[in-house]
C-alpha cells in the first residue's frame, strides 16, 4: 500500500518503483511533471504581488522612486550574488548526483544551505535597520525623511513580498536538507537515482529566480 | 507518453472470474479504522471526501434554509441583521470552498480517474492523502472561527469592509487559504496523472470525456488558486495588522483587490461546472445508448471553457469604475464562453437525438441539468451585457442566475453522478422509483426557489438585505417554499441512499450496460482496481455503435 514517487528503498541503488507506475522511467517524469506544475503555481503565487508592485509604482512614481532610494543597494547586491551562486551550488549537487558521486553532492549541498543562511542573516540586517528607522508597512509608517503619499504602500509591498520570498527560502532549506541527509547516511545518489537532489535543486532555483526579479523591482527603481 | 510495459494479450478482459475471491474489494480490503484514515488508495480517499462533502452540504443548506426563513417577512423574522449578515456569508463560503470545489472533483474525480484510465492508482497516492487532511484541517480552522464570531463581508470579502469589520475575518480566511492547496495538490496530482498513468491504448482522444473535463478543471485549480491565496493571506494580513495594501485611506486601491479576487473567483465557477459537463457526458451517452456526438468538439470544448474563463472576470465588476472599452472587452469575452457551453449542449442533445433512451434517475438530472444549463447560461449571457448588467448589477437576479448554472448544474450532476456510480462504489442498487421521485421533487423545488428571484431581481431587489418592501412578500415566500420543498427532495435520497448502502440487493458489475472504461473492473473494484495484467483498451469510450456500420440501429 505504501507507494509514491519518492518512496526510500532501502539500500538498493535506485529509488524503489511504486507498485501502480508502469516503469521507474515514468515515475521520475511524472514526479519532474508535478514538480514543475508546481513551480508554475508558485510563479502564480508571486504574480498577484508583482501586479499590486506594478499598479501601485504606476499610481506613486516619485514614493516608488524615493522609497527604493532608501534602501541599502549594497546589501542587496550582495544577496543576490550570494543568492545566485547558491544556485550554481545546487546545480553542482544534481551534477553530481547523477555521476554518483554523494561526498561531492553533500559539499555543495551544504555550501548552498550557508549561503542560504547567509542571505537570510542579510535581510535580518536590513529588516532590523527599517525596524530602526520606521520604514514600515501602512500604519507602522514613521519615517520622518521621506513623506511622500504612497511611501507606505511601497513598504507594505516591500515586507509582503520579501517575507514570502524568505519563507521559500526556509522551505527550500528544508527541502534540500533532506537531500544532504540522504548524501551523507544512504550515499545512494547515483545516475538511476537523482531525481530527489533534482526537483529539490529546481525549486531552488525558483526561490532564486523570484529574488532576480524582486531586487531589480525593489531596489532599483 | 504512454506507459509501455506490461502490455497483456489484446483484447484480454481484465479481473478474469477466477481471480474474484482471492482479490477482496478496496471496501473490505482492511477494516480497521487505521486502514481507512491512513490509505493511499484513491477510491477510499474518495469516499472520506464523499463523506466531508455531503457534511458541508449539510451545514451550508442549513444555513440556506436559515437564509430563506428569515426572508418570509419583510421585517426581522426569525435573526436579527447581524446574524443574517454572517448567515449568508457562512453559507456561500460553505457551500462554494467545502461543498462545490471539491464535490465533483474530489469525490468522482478520485475515484473514476485512475478508473478510467486503467491506472492502479493516481499518480502522488500520499499527495492524495495530504490534500484530505489539507481540506479537513482548513475546513476545521474556517468553522472554528465561523462559530467564533462568524464572518459578515458576504463570501467575497471585499476591501476596505473586510479589513474593518470586527467579526472574526482571519482564521476564516486563513482557513479557506488552506483549503486552497488541497486544491492545488489534487489539480497536480489530476494534471501528472493524465500525462503518465495512461494504460496502453488509452490515446489522448480515447479518454473518457469525463476525464477531458477533470483535465480542463485541474489546469484551472492550479493556474487560479494560488492567486487567491496570495490576496487571502493578504487581507488576513490586512485585517490583523493594517499594512493598508487596499485600503484607500494609505494610498491602495480596492478595485485592485477585485481584480485579484475575480480573477481567481471566475474561473472558479468553471472549476465547479467542467467536472458537472463530464459527468453529463459519460451519462448521457450511457443511458441513450449512443456514442457520444462530437466527441472532440466537447472534449476541446473543456479546454476551451477553462482558457476563455481566465480572462472574463472583469464582468463582475461593470460598476466598478471599469473603463467602458475595459467593460465592453469583458462582455464580448464572457459570450465566448456561451459559445463553448453551447457547442456541448447541442452535442449532447444531437446524442440523445434517435438514442434508446433509459430514462433512469442519472438521466432525469441529465434533464434538470440541460434546463438550469440553458436557463442559467442564457440569463449569464444577459448579464454579460454591460448596458443590462448595470441595472441588475447586487440584485437577485444576479443570485438566481449564479444559483441555476453554478449551483443548479453542479447539484443536479453531482447527484447524477451519485446515482451513477453508487453501483460502482458500493456494489449496491438503490430503489430506481423513489431516484425518480426525488429528482423531480429536486428539480421542481430548485425552480421554485429560483425563478422567483429572477422576478424579484427584474423586480428590484438587491441581494444581501435583510428587510424588503411589503410587494415583495410573495415572490420572497414562494421562493421559501421551493427551498422546502428541495431540502425534502434531499431528505428522501439521504434515506434511500443510505438503506440501499446496508440492504441493496448486489448490483453486478455493470448495472447499466456501459461501455465506460471504469465499468470494465469489478464493482466494487479491487484495491489495485484491475487483477492482473494492466488492461488494454481496444475500443473507444462511450462506444456502443459502430458508426460504420450503422445509421441508427437498434442499440439496445
Amino acid at each position: 500500500m505504501q507507494s509514491s514517487s519518492h518512496a526510500a528503498g532501502g539500500a538498493l541503488p535506485v529509488p524503489r518503483l511504486a507498485g501502480h507506475f508502469a516503469s521507474l522511467e515514468v515515475q521520475n517524469h511524472a514526479a519532474r511533471l508535478g514538480m514543475w506544475l508546481f513551480l508554475a503555481t508558485e510563479i502564480l503565487l508571486f504574480a498577484g504581488l508583482f501586479i499590486c508592485y506594478g499598479i501601485y509604482r504606476f499610481l506613486f512614481p516619485e514614493a516608488w522612486a524615493a522609497a527604493s532610494r532608501s534602501l541599502d543597494l549594497t546589501l542587496g547586491t550582495v544577496n543576490t550574488v550570494v543568492l545566485i551562486t547558491s544556485s550554481l551550488t545546487a546545480a553542482l549537487a544534481v551534477h553530481y548526483a547523477k555521476d554518483g558521486k554523494n561526498k561531492a553532492v553533500a559539499v555543495q549541498l551544504g555550501l548552498t544551505l550557508v549561503m542560504a543562511v547567509g542571505f537570510l542573516v542579510i535581510k535580518y540586517f536590513e529588516y532590523k535597520h527599517k525596524f530602526d528607522i520606521g520604514t514600515l508597512p501602512g500604519r507602522f509608517y514613521s519615517y520622518e525623511d521621506i513623506q511622500l503619499p504612497g511611501v507606505p504602500l511601497y513598504f507594505t509591498v516591500y515586507f509582503c513580498a520579501t517575507a514570502l520570498h524568505g519563507i521559500h527560502v526556509v522551505i527550500g532549506m528544508v527541502v534540500l536538507s533532506f537531500s544532504l541527509v540522504r548524501a551523507l547516511k544512504k550515499a545512494d545518489f547515483g545516475p538511476n537515482n537523482f531525481t530527489m537532489v533534482e526537483l529539490g535543486s529546481m525549486y531552488w532555483h525558483l526561490v532564486d529566480l523570484v529574488w532576480i526579479f524582486l531586487f531589480p523591482m525593489l531596489y532599483l527603481v | 507518453m504512454t506507459p509501455s510495459s506490461s502490455i497483456a494479450a489484446p483484447g484480454a478482459n481484465p479481473a478474469p472470474e477466477e481471480h474474484h475471491d482471492h482479490h477482496p474489494s478496496y471496501l473490505v480490503d482492511g477494516t480497521t479504522i487505521k486502514s481507512w484514515l491512513l490509505t493511499v488508495d484513491h477510491k477510499r480517499i474518495g469516499l472520506m471526501f464523499l463523506f466531508w462533502v455531503l457534511v458541508f452540504f449539510l451545514v451550508g443548506g442549513i444555513f440556506a434554509l436559515l437564509i430563506r426563513v428569515e426572508l418570509l417577512t419583510p421585517g426581522p423574522t426569525i435573526m436579527d441583521a447581524m446574524t443574517y449578515n454572517r448567515m449568508f456569508t457562512l453559507h456561500g463560503l460553505v457551500m462554494i470552498f467545502l461543498f462545490m470545489i471539491p464535490a465533483i472533483p474530489a469525490v468522482f474525480g478520485n475515484f473514476m480517474l485512475p478508473l478510467m484510465l486503467g491506472a492502479k492508482d493516481v499518480a502522488f497516492p500520499r499527495l492524495n492523502l495530504l490534500s484530505f487532511y489539507i481540506y479537513l484541517g482548513g475546513a476545521t480552522l474556517a468553522l472554528w472561527g465561523m462559530l467564533n464570531g462568524g464572518l459578515d463581508t458576504g463570501w467575497t470579502f471585499y476591501t476596505p469592509y473586510s479589513a474593518h469589520t470586527t467579526a472574526t475575518v482571519a482564521p476564516v480566511l486563513f482557513g479557506a487559504f488552506i483549503i486552497g492547496f488541497s486544491s492545488i495538490v489534487t489539480g497536480i496530482n489530476f494534471i501528472v496523472t493524465v500525462h503518465t498513468m495512461r494504460a496502453p491504448g488509452i490515446t489522448w482522444f480515447k479518454m473518457p470525456l469525463f476525464v477531458w473535463a477533470m483535465y480542463a478543471t485541474s489546469c484551472i485549480q492550479v493556474l487560479a488558486t494560488p492567486v487567491i491565496g496570495l490576496l487571502l493571506v493578504l487581507v488576513t494580513v490586512e485585517n490583523l495588522f493594517g499594512f493598508g495594501m487596499f485600503d484607500p485611506a494609505r494610498g491602495g486601491d480596492p478595485v485592485l483587490f477585485q481584480h485579484l479576487f475575480w480573477f481567481y473567483s471566475h474561473p472558479a465557477v468553471y472549476i465547479m461546472v467542467l467536472p458537472s459537463f463530464g459527468v453529463m457526458s459519460e451519462i448521457v451517452s450511457t443511458f441513450s445508448r449512443k456514442n457520444l456526438f462530437g466527441y472532440r468538439a466537447v472534449a476541446y470544448s473543456s479546454l476551451g471553457i477553462a482558457f476563455v474563463g481566465f480572462f472574463a472576470w472583469g464582468h463582475h465588476m461593470f460598476v466598478s469604475g471599469q473603463s467602458t472599452f475595459v467593460g465592453g472587452l469583458f462582455g464580448v469575452l464572457t459570450m465566448l464562453v456561451g459559445v463553448f457551453t453551447a457547442i456541448k449542449v447541442f452535442n449532447w442533445v444531437g446524442t440523445v437525438y434517435k438514442g434508446a433512451v433509459e430514462f433512469k434517475t442519472p438521466f432525469a438530472y441529465f434533464c434538470g441539468f440541460l434546463f438550469f444549463t440553458v436557463f442559467g447560461g442564457m440569463t449569464g449571457i444577459a448579464l454579460g451585457t454591460v448596458s443590462l448588467d448595470v441595472a441588475w448589477h447586487d440584485t437577485y437576479f444576479v443570485v438566481a442566475h449564479f444559483h441555476f448554472i453554478m449551483v443548479g448544474a453542479t447539484i443536479m450532476a453531482f447527484l447524477a453522478a451519485l446515482h451513477y456510480w453508487f453501483p460502482k462504489m458500493f456494489g449496491r442498487t438503490y430503489h430506481e422509483g423513489w431516484g425518480l421521485v426525488s429528482a423531480a421533487l429536486i428539480i421542481l423545488g430548485f425552480n421554485a426557489t429560483f425563478i422567483p428571484q429572477f422576478l424579484l431581481g427584474n423586480n428590484g431587489m438587491p441581494r444581501r438585505y435583510y428587510e424588503y418592501p411589503e410587494r415583495f412578500q410573495a415572490l420572497n415566500v414562494a421562493s421559501t417554499a421551493g427551498a422546502t420543498l428541495l431540502a425534502f427532495g434531499f431528505i428522501i435520497i439521504a434515506l434511500y441512499l443510505t438503506y440501499a448502502l446496508v440492504y441493496g440487493k448486489a448490483s453486478g458489475k455493470n448495472p447499466w450496460r456501459s461501455k465506460g472504461y471504469e465499468w470494465m473492473s469489478e464493482s466494487p473494484p479491487p484495491t489495485h482496481n484491475f487483477v492482473g495484467p494492466q488492461p488494454v483498451f481496444p475500443e473507444e469510450p462511450h462506444f456502443y455503435v459502430d458508426p460504420k456500420k450503422a445509421e441508427v440501429p437498434n442499440a439496445v
